[in-house]
């Protein structure tokens, strides 16, 4: 072992020297056409999503040869997509037109209190709707290939893994093999849904957010199991769409998130017809005669096993890196043996000098598409672009879209208060009412909205937490402000937007500190 | 009110100074009227807000009797005082004869931030923040053997400078029960001080030699009180005088009385209107516990509408105008639907009627709503018709034409707008405007929506919305004092969407063809170009070319407060104060203030707090976010193109901009290449974003956030550092990456 670290050490070091050579060489290329000299290209990507096609177009844009190779493995029900990585074909596009879909399903409710009169019953076809999201997301995967092709990145359908720190084997969908070499490679493979183990019909019958998207019938009385984001969404706007749905998690939902909040979301989706079985873990299913699935679980609290038939099964209890099929070992790439995360600096850089790690395979990265593709784009030009500007991974803003969607930025109340201490921590919040949430009778007894400050001024705001229609819209420039160093007495010192729902930020007087009720009534 | 003597007040030298005698000229007119209250006087002077200071010389004699001759009134002692406190700043000749030698220091800051008195740092005597001692260059320290004499220093101020300087004297006198001008180390002061230690009273003091401007502020304290030396006393605005006074007055009593004496006034504040910004200072200063009124008084429309309490906003403005556009948005949602798998019978109508109702019941809840909460917070509302009739006076009438009269310290004028009218044959007969509209008992039906204000595309916006036949009479330009390329954006939009727009008409006269809920109007109108005449039939025309201020039918004349001829608003300064200093403005009615809600309630409020808290937070106008609320909303913060250009110079600025697609009007197949978002930003100042432009579903929740970061400094380079929320509209302005002057392509491409 110690003769192996040894040769691995004078190799890698011996790599660097020669990649110093190349660079320096790279010039004289360059100017002499671009060629990759040793290598077939100066970037080779693995991972055609969003953060890989950012880090390889941009690469692109300043002169640079450059591949990307995506494949996708089909999932265990068979479901497979095109270019564009998990957010394009099974994340955030076809969840919030979905979601969307569901809004569209509330808002139909609405219209009659508005004066527009909608003859019963009402009705929603999956079908329908999941053909015209599918269309969109195949017209956003030829996108994808059109861009590559405009921007000269040549693009490889091939499931890759790594031959040696410089090359890697590509295998097409009918079994031919090709190499490629490159001077730097970029690892952007991604996540997908995990299943369980060791419970009884769980791969066989089970589903995945890779499928649910795809599905061409609609799921019909559906359990998600999982609390994770991806969970209450998926349940979300399949409850929005007519269906039965179940969420069945074992502790807390929305981990990592502000726990107030989260349990905001789920008390909302409880309100609009979600179940929640909650401390339960599955045990087995079995398929019916009639083909419904018959899921057994253990209830937690009273230690009892119960039962219940449902349509679709939907795992939704986290994602593993896609780690495991690139022979990371052949290129002396470190992974964090607990997560399968590949180990990356502040520079995106592996163990590996001149292999990289962006997105969701990274280990200690937010999961989210936004990241991946500015850490791409940075890194692009940190390669080639004389640039040394790092990704800031601090005050990265997100949005749960729940039903009542949830937008945040900045610390969680628990992590600030965690880190400042109870004393130094003020945290001013607010129950609203959308005012269109007025004349339809909506109930907004979950429209809340808390900012988590440093108590001693200027009171620099450190977290932000918005639960209500359009979270997404309203927290992006809030994100902005918390990245200027924005004081709760600045925001204070804003004028709101009349009448908005994101007026009621710069309008929080109430700290929690101070016990009154932070109810917001009339205008003023 | 019993009558009080102030014989027992003696007429002394001061050990810190001399004090002239009283003039006994006027000291024997003012005797004259004494207990006649304040009031009559209008009219008589010169001055016309202080006709009784016809002289300065009489306005000497006028102080000098406040504290020698007993048979005044207190009260009218103290609306003297608070008369004679707020007097507008006068270069007095005789006060330039007390002038010292100018010497070459220019005056002191009037922005000096040693002016803190009310901090909340203030304890209970009242220290306020100093400045090391001689910090301000130039000034050498008093010499102890001069040192409570007033020291020739300082050139004569700006007048501006001490205008300012006097309101702050004059702020410092009126917001503080006791408050003491000192200088640290005389042994009077440390007397006056033990005093009202020993009382109890809680004082605020100020120690002329721990400021930079102290000379300046001793000054003008001679000009005010004609007392050249310190310490000097204000007790409830009266100026008591120095230590030998103070203890006098406390021997017979006076002090006592005068340190009761909370208010001779009704009230502390009389807000006039009770719409948004009104009722958030009368709310604010009735937390600060203080004795508060508020008349709104809603004079029907032509048509006859009328509405409940909460102003503009509530009954005729924001409120239903969101709540009518959030309508036609589900009418496009509806639409929408079908494309994301909704299925329900094809015929979809809209009913005006309920729609009109439910928001109505709406409105009414708010109506309410403010009512109790003006009980909650002990504020006196009065739906009356108020009128100045006196400095302090107002009348309030009734709907059955009964009078009240009423009397405040202070006031707020709240008046805010009303729609204008064309002024043309026919108009007010059969013309509707925005007061009618939100709640017109039947469907408008064909509506000509006259003029291109934000309330005229909003209006044509949400009736196009429930498919009615809507046509946009336009002047000359839409959305004036916007960003033009936005404003055209609006229209275009609304121009695809089905509103027609005809450009370069105004109506000439408008005929009723038939009666009816609604009838038949005939419309003429001629071309603005040319004499090109159209005529056209409609159920409907709704006004909407602009609003004007009601201020001249309340008294102001009496007391004189001026009104802009032009504007017909009320000027006021930084602190919304009007040029007769116990009157206040806010909202609408303020002349080239934002007409918005969120801004009248935050000066309202910063009002208050300033008046009664002892805040020196002013209301800032800068950067002030809005909505236009057209069926594509429109956000934007901070300066228009053109504006931009015009302070900063085109060759300095650099604009960024981008068309965008939300991500649900792909799957609904709606129009690519019409959201558009826009920032504009100052290259001389590290491309700091000055304007923020956006067109698109939810503009204005987008730009609320935007606006707060503008708050702190938002530049390019942070937006460019700023991660996106995807997959958001509000993410396009962290990929902003296309100048305009580039001339780039900037219709969509992918994702």
């Amino acid at each position: 072992a110690v003769m192996a670290a040894v040769a691995l050490a004078l190799r890698r070091r011996g790599m660097r020297f020669r990649w110093r050579i190349w660079a320096s060489a790279g010039g004289v290329r360059g100017a002499a056409g671009g060629a990759a000299g040793q290598q077939d290209y100066d970037l080779l990507v693995i991972g055609g999503g969003s953060g890989g096609l950012a880090c390889a177009k941009e690469a692109a844009q300043l002169g640079r040869k450059v591949a990307v190779v995506d494949y996708v493995e089909p999932s265990p029900r068979g479901t497979r997509w095109g270019l564009g990585g998990t957010c394009v074909n099974v994340g955030c596009i076809p969840k919030k037109l979905m979601h969307y879909a569901a809004l569209l399903g509330h808002m139909i409710q609405d219209a009659h209190h508005y004066g527009w009169e909608v003859g019963q019953p009402i009705l929603h076809d999956w079908e329908k709707m999941a053909e015209a999201v599918q269309n969109h997301v195949k017209s956003l995967n030829w996108g994808h290939r059109v861009q590559l092709q405009d921007r000269k990145v040549k693009y490889f359908n091939i499931k890759a893994s790594f031959v040696n720190q410089h090359t890697v084997r590509g295998i097409t969908k009918g079994g031919k093999e090709m190499l490629l070499s490159a001077e730097h490679i970029v690892i952007a493979t991604g996540g997908r849904p995990k299943y369980p183990t060791h419970i009884e019909g769980a791969l066989e019958y089970g589903i995945t957010s890779d499928d649910i998207f795809w599905l061409k019938k609609s799921p019909g009385k559906t359990l998600v199991v999982g609390a994770s984001y991806v969970a209450l969404e998926c349940a979300g706007f399949l409850t929005g769409i007519g269906l039965d749905i179940t969420v069945m998690m074992r502790s807390i939902p929305l981990r990592g998130f502000d726990q107030q909040m989260s349990s905001l979301v789920t008390e909302h989706m409880e309100s609009h017809g979600t179940r929640f079985l909650r401390g339960c873990i599955p045990s087995r299913i079995r398929k019916l005669p009639d083909g419904q699935l018959q899921v057994t679980w253990e209830d937690g609290i009273s230690g009892k096993e119960d039962m219940g038939t449902f349509d679709t099964v939907l795992w939704a209890i986290g994602r593993v890196p896609e780690t495991r099929c690139l022979n990371l070992e052949k290129a002396g790439v470190n992974i964090n043996p607990k997560n399968q995360k590949i180990v990356v600096d502040s520079q995106e850089a592996t163990s590996i000098p001149h292999i990289y790690a962006i997105g969701d395979v990274a280990e200690g990265r937010p999961e989210l598409t936004p990241t991946a593709i500015m850490a791409g784009r940075l890194l692009a030009q940190r390669l080639f672009g004389q640039s040394s500007d790092l990704m800031d991974y601090d005050n990265v803003p997100t949005t749960v879209f729940t039903p009542l969607e949830y937008g945040c930025v900045g610390l969680s109340e628990e992590e600030a208060v965690a880190r400042h201490g109870q004393e130094h921590v003020e945290v001013y919040h607010a129950y609203y009412k959308p005012l269109e949430f007025t004349v339809a009778e909506r109930d907004a007894s979950q429209c809340y909205i808390k900012m988590v400050c440093l108590r001693e001024p200027p009171q620099l705001v450190l977290g932000l937490h918005f639960l209500g229609p359009n979270a997404g819209e309203v927290t992006q420039g809030f994100a902005l402000g918390i990245k200027c160093g924005a004081s709760y007495a600045q925001v204070m010192r804003t004028v709101g937007i009349h009448p908005t729902c994101s007026e009621e930020v710069v309008k929080l007087r109430i700290s929690k500190r101070s016990g009154l009720d932070p109810t917001v009534t009339g205008c003023g | 009110m019993a009558m009080r003597s102030f014989s027992q007040v003696r007429w002394y030298l001061s050990p810190c100074g001399f004090l002239p005698p009283p003039i006994q000229l006027g000291a024997g007119r003012l005797r004259g009227r004494g207990g006649a209250g304040a009031g009559r006087r209008r009219g008589r002077g010169v001055s016309p807000h202080y006709p009784f200071l016809r002289a300065v010389g009489g306005y000497r004699c006028y102080l000098s009797a406040l504290t020698v001759f007993g048979d005044l009134q207190p009260q009218c002692l103290l609306r003297r005082a608070s008369r004679f406190l707020s007097r507008p700043g006068t270069a007095g000749t005789e006060s330039a004869a007390l002038e010292p030698p100018p010497s070459s220091k220019s005056p002191p800051s009037p922005q000096s931030p040693l002016w803190a008195p009310n901090s909340p740092r203030r304890g209970k005597a009242g220290i306020v923040p100093n400045r090391p001692l001689g910090s301000f260059p130039g000034v050498p320290m008093s010499p102890p053997e001069h040192r409570s004499r007033l020291s020739p220093r300082t050139a004569r101020p700006s007048p501006e400078t001490r205008e300012e300087l006097q309101r702050r004297l004059r702020g410092l006198i009126e917001n503080n029960r006791v408050m003491i001008f000192n200088k640290s180390y005389c042994p009077h002061g440390q007397r006056v001080k033990e005093l009202f230690s020993s009382l109890g009273v809680a004082y605020n003091i100020l120690e002329l030699d721990q400021v930079d401007d102290g000379a300046s502020i001793q000054e003008m304290l001679l000009e005010m009180t004609n007392q050249k030396t310190v310490p000097s006393v204000f007790v409830n605005k009266v100026h008591v005088g120095g230590c030998d006074r103070v203890f006098q007055a406390h021997q017979s009593g006076l002090l006592q009385k005068l340190l009761q004496e909370n208010s001779a006034y009704d009230y502390d504040l009389i807000v006039i209107g009770g719409g948004s910004g009104g009722l958030s200072c009368a709310k604010e200063a009735a937390n600060l516990g203080k004795k508060v009124m508020v008349l709104d008084y809603v004079i029907p429309s032509p048509r006859g509408t009328t509405w409940g309490l909460g102003g503009t906003c509530v009954n005729v403005g924001c409120i239903p105008k969101k709540l009518m556009h959030q309508a036609a948005l589900l009418g496009q949602a509806l639409r929408d639907s079908r494309k994301f798998g909704w299925e329900y019978s094809q015929k979809v109508k809209h009913n005006w009627e309920t729609m009109v109702e439910a928001i109505q019941n709406h409105i009414s809840s708010l109506n309410w709503g403010y009512r109790v909460s003006l009980r909650e917070k002990g504020v006196t509302y009065v739906n009356s018709y108020g009128e100045f009739v006196e400095q302090h006076k107002i009348k309030a009438t009734n709907r059955k034409g009964q009078d009240t009269f009423h009397t405040a310290a202070k006031f707020v004028i709240a008046t805010g707008e009303r729609p204008r009218y064309l002024g043309i044959q026919g108009d007010k007969e059969y013309c509707i405007t925005s007061d009618d509209l939100f709640s017109l008992p039947y469907c408008p039906g064909k509506t000509l929506v006259v003029g291109a204000s934000y309330v005229a595309l909003e209006c044509a916006g949400f009736l196009a919305g429930f498919g009615l036949d809507v046509t946009v009479m336009v002047r000359s330009i839409l959305l004036r004092g916007f960003d033009r390329e936005m404003a055209e954006k609006v229209g275009s939009y609304m121009e695809q969407h089905g509103v027609k727009f005809l450009r370069k008409f105004i109506p000439v006269m408008i005929q009723q063809l038939e009666k009816g809920l609604p009838g038949k109007l005939k419309v003429s109108a001629k071309s603005t170009e040319g004499s090109n005449m159209i005529e056209d039939v409609y159920n409907t025309v709704l006004l909407a070319i602009g609003r004007d201020t009601y201020v001249r039918k309340i008294g102001l004349e009496k007391i004189g407060v001026s009104i802009s001829e032009r504007s017909g608003k009320i000027p006021v300064n930084d602190v919304e104060q009007t040029n007769v200093p116990h009157i206040y403005a806010i909202g609408d009615i303020l002349e080239g203030k934002p007409e918005l809600t969120p801004v009248a309630i935050q000066a309202g409020k910063l009002l208050a707090r300033r008046l009664f808290g002892g805040s020196l937070e002013k209301c800032d106008y800068i950067n002030i976010p809005t909505t236009v609320f057209t069926p594509l909303e429109y956000g934007c913060c901070g300066l228009s193109e053109e504006a931009a250009i015009e302070v900063y110079k085109n060759e300095n600025l650099e604009v960024f901009h981008s068309f965008f697609l939300p991500l649900e009007w792909t799957v609904a197949r709606r129009e690519s290449n019409t959201c558009y978002a826009k920032i504009i930003c100052n290259k001389l100042d590290s491309d700091r974003v000055i304007g923020f432009h956006v067109l698109g579903p939810n503009a204005g929740e987008i730009t609320q956030g935007f606006a707060a970061a503008m708050k702190c400094g938002l530049t390019k380079q942070l937006l460019d550092n700023t991660v996106g929320i995807h997959p958001t509209c509000a993410e396009v302005f962290t990929t902003l990456d296309i100048t305009k002057s580039s001339g780039l392509d900037i219709t969509q491409r992918g994702c």
